[in-house]
């Protein structure tokens, strides 16, 4: 087996992950929880319903004011990744790992569902991957990678359904898969397959599934994205959970691997809240045994990445007052033409974000006993038992069906004839269902149904494949590996394309949308006229940047006629060489001691504020603070202002204490007030005879070191910068300007 | 169909029900309804499932495919394609993989299908 294993510093190498596929095997199978801590602290906060924390991991843009904590929330929070490459897709695994996702869901090429069969090699994909046993199994083992970078186990997922849903459970128990969509209705429904045989089928898929002790995650959520008036079919949406949790729980699933995936079903504008809350109690009400998957609603996403972030917040407030054990992600790539981007991790962050902000909620509030609350979940479980009962009057889920009962637009019992109705001998796949004979024996295990191993001596406590030596279950030395069958299409194809680009060993970079070196960007601009206009001139500029294939991918009207926000998509027609880019130096950094013995040799006075009409502190109190590292802790002695401090009275106090340096903190930078301002200090300083005596340091984070010395600053610190920083520049420049 | 929403009307029988009682009338009713599927599920085979069993037994999803193929066409389905295969490997004294790369690459069918010949009929229909 191949010992290749990921280096934190480097980009993994997806060529060595490839690597001798043919003998790896996964190293645990089923699903895996997050695992709680109690009396959990992090940094100088306690959290509640936090997890493990990681070993690894990028932690939200303001952790550095916090010792860099990064808490993990309670629910296992998903993304979906599936670019059609699944070589680039192991990249972005690894970024959402590092980013909180322990749930990485692989969606399929467009019409595996009606593929007959398992896909083997590595086609590209469209919409999706079409997913095979290589490809399964090289994210599997890049994942094993990425779990033990981060410290928490990563399920990976995919689905079960079409019509080789049983071939696919096989492959998925025997390749470690951890979590699947399986659910027969979506097969029904969404994609005409015979209805008997989706269900005889999905028999079989399920005893895998419960074997292989993965999650399992249904379809229900479909019927709220296709409904027109998607808060409509809240009963129906009970009625299809309860089908196949009920379904599953009797082939052998574990309850609790059996989750709902439930979306509050309407969004803003409507008072979604109001409309949401009560189907959701309803929901973990009737379904208490079984796991909840919060699905994020997508029904009425366009292409507003802010609108869509507001949407999933909304649904996670839902979850943190109700219940959620998986927490889905959700960005608008479809509506945008943008298959993956980094929203995806934006996605990841945002679920972080808001779970963890709202850790302890339920310690605080609770839900009303009595009132619209309860009386309108009471309603809701009203209406789906009368659903079932007439589903049972028409002679039960097949007749339903054919009646178009699902997917109505009225909320049962209004009905409004607008359902998906398929018939019994209609739909993919018809009339391939065959009568079991007497003597129908299969000598494996995860079998469902009747077996008829006693005419080959075994009784039922026998395992049915000891007949065979055991199968591919239990000797996985069995399972036949098929590397490619398409000379013309494949990874090995693909990767070549883009060898200079990939991996450690890149020589070129391009900016990446979709996949390796696609060269993509995405430019957001304000465009001040209607909407029309707007496109146009913003096509015309993307051809003037010489970017190809110029796409618009949202346009959001700011005024009628006054302004449009367009964002657009192109290409670069240009790689850049690595080696031909001027990478700035790490800036030197003196030792705690060194800076220390500097000032204790010739102590130093600052003074220092924030400029302009500008209250923001945080900043420069991170640069002087004692407790944050800053530089008094070097003994430096500091005068601080306060915000909102001209530059005159910045070196007024610099003059009257007699101090060696002002740190001047200028944050806002419209129309490059923060550059007017240093320059302003530098020029009052010069006037009243004291620049030469004094260092002058410019902070903030849009300041640019080059433009803040360009404005009379003697340094200026950008984003990131710590008090060391700030120390080792004065005690350096001091020394070489012998004051 | 079209309806108007009768729920207060329909819903009568259920109001004398306390909330405990709603919700084992709502499993029960589910039940009613799933356990027909499953009886269709433990007395009836697809293709799909029996190249599933062929997977298992250690053969690759080309040779599955072409084993329920050839078990489709000579009616052998009924019997388990994985039973066609073990059957064949038994009376002819050949490793189990043997018989199905046989089967597979067209060989060996008669001998398989003479194998069921006087199997007895289902005893239960889908």
């Amino acid at each position: 087996m191949s010992d290749y294993k990921l280096d934190p510093q480097k980009k993994i190498d997806v060529a060595a992950v490839l690597d001798d596929l043919a003998h790896y095997r996964p190293r645990r199978r089923g699903w895996t929880w997050r695992e709680p801590v109690s009396d959990l602290h992090m940094g100088p906060f306690a959290y509640h319903d936090c997890t493990k924390p990681l070993k690894n991991s990028v932690p939200l843009p303001p952790a550095h004011y916090f010792e860099n904590i990064d808490p993990q929330p309670g629910p296992v929070i998903t993304t979906e990744i599936a670019s059609g490459r699944f070589e680039d897709d192991i990249r972005r695994m690894r970024l959402a790992a590092h980013h909180g996702a322990d749930h990485i869901m692989v969606i399929r090429t467009a019409g595996q569902s009606h593929f007959d069969g398992l896909i083997e090699g590595t086609p590209q994909g469209m919409g999706g991957v079409p997913i095979t046993r290589k490809q399964v199994r090289a994210q599997r083992k890049a994942l094993d990678m990425i779990e033990d970078e981060v410290g928490r186990p990563i399920n990976y997922h995919s689905y079960v359904s079409g019509v080789a849903g049983p071939d696919i459970a096989v492959m998925f128990a025997e390749e470690g898969v951890n979590g699947v969509h399986q659910d027969p209705q979506y097969n029904v429904i969404y994609r005409n397959i015979n209805m008997v045989r989706s269900f005889v089928d999905a028999c079989e898929s399920k005893k895998l599934i419960a074997w292989a002790d993965m999650a399992q995650i249904d379809g229900a959520h479909n019927a709220n994205a296709t409904a027109r008036e998607a808060w409509k079919v809240m009963p129906e949406l009970m009625v299809q959970h309860a089908i196949n949790a009920l379904f599953s729980a009797k082939v052998g699933i574990n309850k609790r691997n059996i989750c709902l995936s439930t979306v509050p079903p309407t969004a803003t504008p409507a008072p979604c809240v109001y409309m949401d809350l009560p189907y959701a109690v309803a929901l973990r009400d009737l379904f208490r045994e079984y796991r909840m998957r919060a699905q994020m609603n997508t029904k009425y996403i366009e292409s507003s990445t802010r609108e869509a972030t507001v949407t999933h917040v909304l649904n996670m407030f839902i979850s943190k007052l109700t219940s959620a054990d998986i927490q889905s992600t959700i960005t608008p790539d479809e509506g945008r033409n943008v298959p993956w981007h980094i929203y995806n991790i934006e996605a990841c962050d945002t679920a972080k974000q808001t779970l963890v902000g709202l850790d302890g909620l339920m310690e605080m509030v609770e839900l009303k006993k009595d009132g619209y609350l309860r009386e309108k979940a009471r309603e809701l479980k009203e209406r789906a038992v009368l659903f079932l009962e007439e589903m049972i009057e028409l002679g039960g889920y097949f007749n339903a069906v054919e009646a178009g009962f699902f997917v109505d637009s009225g909320c049962y019992p209004e009905r409004n004839g607008d359902g998906i109705a398929r018939t019994i001998n209609g739909g993919i796949g018809a009339g391939t269902v065959i009568p079991r004979e007497a003597d129908y024996m299969a000598p494996v295990t995860a079998h469902f149904g009747r077996n008829n191993v006693a005419q080959y001596g075994l009784d039922e406590n026998d395992s049915p494949s000891s007949l065979i030596g055991g199968c591919t279950l239990e000797a996985p030395e069995k399972i036949v590996y098929i590397d490619e069958l398409d000379d013309s299409d494949n990874v090995y194809l693909r990767m070549n394309e883009v060898k200079d680009f990939a991996g450690p060993q890149a020589t070129k970079i391009k900016p990446e949308m979709e996949w390796l070196a696609d060269g993509t960007i995405m430019i957001t601009s304000f465009f001040p006229t209607d909407a029309k206009t707007a496109e146009a001139a913003a096509l015309e500029m993307a051809r003037r940047l010489n970017l190809q294939e110029p796409t618009v991918i949202s346009r959001e009207v700011m005024h009628p006629v006054e302004g449009t926000r367009i964002e657009l998509k192109g290409k670069v027609p240009f790689a850049i060489d690595i080696d031909s880019l001027v990478i700035p130096e790490e800036p030197e950094v003196l030792s705690d001691d060194e800076i220390r013995a500097a000032i204790e040799a010739q102590p130093m006075k600052v003074v220092c504020g924030t400029v302009g009409q500008d209250e923001h502190s945080v900043g420069l109190r991170e640069i002087i603070d004692i407790k944050h590292g800053g530089i008094e802790k070097y003994g430096i002695e500091v005068h601080y202002l306060g915000t909102s401090v001209s530059p005159e009275k910045l070196v007024n106090a610099a003059i009257e204490l007699d101090a060696n340096a002002i740190l001047a903190s200028a944050v806002i930078s419209h129309d490059d007030i923060h550059y007017k301002n240093i320059a302003a200090i530098d020029r009052l300083a010069t006037e009243m005879g004291v620049r030469d005596k004094l260092i002058f340091v410019a902070g903030g984070t849009q300041v640019d070191s080059a433009q803040a010395k360009a404005n009379g600053a003697d340094e200026g610190f950008g984003r990131g910068t710590k008090g060391s920083h700030v120390a080792t520049f004065l005690v350096k420049n001091r020394a070489a300007r012998h004051l | 169909m079209k309806r108007t929403d009768d729920y207060l009307k329909r819903r009568e029988h259920l109001a004398k029900l306390d909330d405990g009682q709603l919700e084992e009338r709502f499993w029960n009713l589910v039940g009613q309804l799933v356990d027909p599927l499953l009886q269709l599920g433990r007395e009836n085979t697809t293709p799909a499932i029996e190249r599933s069993v062929l997977l298992r037994m250690g053969f690759s999803s080309l040779e599955a495919r072409d084993i329920v193929q050839g078990c489709l066409e000579r009616g052998l389905l009924g019997h388990g394609a994985g039973h066609v295969v073990y059957k064949l490997a038994k009376h002819e004294n050949i490793e189990l993989r043997t018989a199905g790369l046989s089967l597979a690459g067209g060989d060996n069918w008669d001998k398989a299908a003479a194998l069921f010949a006087d199997s007895s009929p289902a005893q239960n229909g889908g």
